[in-house]
């Protein structure tokens, strides 16, 4: 059994068919890169993973279990956390209490507030923000908020993890730096889903990938042979074409 | 250093919190008529606009039905008051408030922003227009006659009534609910996704909110003889306590506290002074409040103490 799978999921926004008939899996201890152009329904099928939205057709199942009937803190609970593509921490809260949310809330156990405070400290200790824990959230650099996010979701005790475009807008040292934090998370245990534009990322860290274009999966294998696909390669660089024509 | 600046502004501050609370409980054996119902007014307002802040200051939803949840006590004290004792009166309406809050909140608590404060402002309007169209109905009246209790009794209760709300507050704001609230009230989205059933923290603390707004009602009613669905769900009591919290600001729960007490000072001058005039300075002085104390008194007070100390600093 798969640890997280997809049958035909489908989302439609009115007319807009936003992710078609999509089969997916990940297998436990993956990472598993989703990539495509721009609107081609990576964070909408974050989203219908995570329950921010209801597949129109399809069914997701974790362990065997279907997501989809479970509201979205049911599924942070059952242990798939997630980050945003546009960062979604809370602002005026101070670093560790940030953190300390998905350790109170989102394992779905009763935890007392000092274990709470512990792991939320060992989380950040992981994305080495542990001497910023008393600042504001929103006073820290995007790479970090990111970064909190991460410790936010780690510290909800996921087995998978679905990050969203973890690296954009980030520097080629900090992609360095977060290209290890997702290894270092899968060393963990963590199985982790991303999505990512920086190919370099995608394709040195990804066990799989799986390419989504206009809604549809039109390629899924290695990096290797990924990169080598001619639907890949036409949706990327554009078709062949005579030049002369 | 700072931790004994800390301790010590703590040690002060509980001081001045046990004079208060020793001057407030020995008040009815000093004095009686005028002051006994002034303070009383502070504390009812205080109440009002500290359980106000409990749900709205965290999750920056606003509530405007208050006036509903307080109407409610008026009903329930003009019901019972009299064959049941004064005590499980207010707890009687208290628990019907919750109840009705419950309900009104899984139904309100769905909408976001201006649209729930529009559904709120909505509630109490029904609720004062079934209750009158009920009456006419069953009573054939228009108002009711309540039993009232005496001074020092309304009074004791408001007194209780007002400790059990600051200190409810401050344990829903230290506990974990506390910090629910204020991530739901900083990215819904996000608090749901780390875990947080957001629904159901919402609706279970505008509920809890909403049982200390009923029991202030039902002491205050305690102290009028004759109460009617105008008077019990008038609408100036939703909008009350959301101005006493911003004019007093809402860092901590001292801001509503001292927002009711100038609020209720300043209205009752302004009123026998000015009665012309009242409305007027009124407005004015609450929107130079708002445009120049966006924090509230406490946020100025903040401000102020900050740049005192800074100043000392500076030359060492």
């Amino acid at each position: 059994m798969h640890l997280l799978e997809g049958e035909g999921v489908s989302k439609h926004f009115g007319g807009l068919v936003a992710v078609s008939d999509v089969d997916f899996y990940v297998d436990e201890g993956e990472i598993l890169g989703l990539i495509g152009p721009n609107g081609a329904g990576k964070t909408t099928l974050f989203n219908l993973i995570s329950a921010a939205l209801k597949p129109t057709t399809g069914k997701i199942t974790f362990k065997g279990r279907d997501l989809t009937p479970l509201p979205a803190f049911k599924i942070c609970r059952l242990g798939i956390a997630r980050t945003f593509q546009t960062v979604k921490i809370f602002p005026h809260v101070p670093v560790l209490r940030n953190v300390m949310v998905g350790a109170l809330f989102g394992t779905g156990k009763r935890i007392s507030s000092r274990d709470a405070q512990k792991k939320a400290e060992e989380a950040l200790e992981f994305v080495d923000l542990l001497s910023l824990k008393d600042l504001p959230a929103g006073d820290l650099v995007l790479a970090n908020q990111k970064r909190l996010e991460v410790a936010r979701a780690l510290a909800s005790d996921p087995q998978l993890m679905l990050l969203d475009e973890l690296m954009a807008g980030l520097t080629a040292t900090e992609v360095t730096e977060a290209m290890g934090d997702v290894r270092r998370l899968r060393d963990r245990g963590v199985t982790v889903i991303m999505i990512e534009h920086v190919m370099q990322a995608i394709m040195n860290t990804s066990d799989r990938i799986v390419v989504l274009d206009y809604g549809k999966k039109i390629a899924e294998g290695t990096p290797a042979e990924v990169a080598a696909n001619e639907k890949v390669i036409e949706v990327y660089l554009g078709e062949e074409c005579d030049v002369a024509s | 250093m700072k931790t004994t600046t800390f301790s010590k502004t703590r040690i002060v501050s509980l001081a001045v919190l046990a004079v208060i609370f020793v001057a407030l409980a020995l008040l009815p054996t000093i004095t009686e008529g005028y002051w006994l119902t002034r303070i009383s007014d502070y504390m009812r307002y205080a109440i009002l606009a500290v359980a106000w802040v409990i749900f709205s200051g965290p999750t920056g939803y606003m509530s405007l039905a208050t006036a509903a949840f307080y109407g409610l006590g008026f009903y329930i004290a003009a019901i019972a008051n009299g064959p049941v004792p004064f005590v499980a009166v207010i707890i009687i309406a208290g628990i019907a408030s919750f109840v009705v809050a419950l309900g009104i909140g899984a139904l309100t608590l769905r909408l976001r922003g201006v649209y729930f404060t529009m559904f709120t402002f909505a509630v109490v309007l029904l609720i004062n227009n079934v209750v009158l169209e009920v009456e006419r109905l069953v009573t054939g009246t228009r108002g009711r006659f309540v039993e009232t209790e005496t001074q020092a009794v309304a009074y004791y209760a408001m007194f209780a009534v007002a400790i059990i709300t600051l200190v409810s507050a401050y344990m829903i704001r230290r506990s974990r609910h506390g910090l629910a609230l204020q991530s739901i009230g900083e990215y819904e989205e996000a608090a749901a996704h780390s875990g947080i059933n957001v629904v159901r923290t919402k609706v279970i603390i505008f509920a809890t909110s909403s049982v200390f707004m009923a029991m202030a009602g039902a002491i205050i009613a305690t102290r009028r003889t004759y109460i009617d669905p105008g008077i019990a769900f008038n609408m100036t009591t939703s909008f009350l306590p959301v101005l006493m919290a911003m004019f007093g600001g809402m860092g901590n729960l001292f801001g509503p506290v001292i927002g009711a007490v100038v609020f209720t000072e300043l209205g009752d001058q302004l009123l026998t002074k000015f009665p012309d005039l009242y409305m007027l300075i009124f407005g004015l002085v609450l929107i130079l409040a708002i445009t120049f104390m966006p924090n509230g008194i406490l946020g100025l007070g903040q401000q102020v103490w900050r740049k005192m100390r800074g100043g000392r600093r500076a030359p060492a």
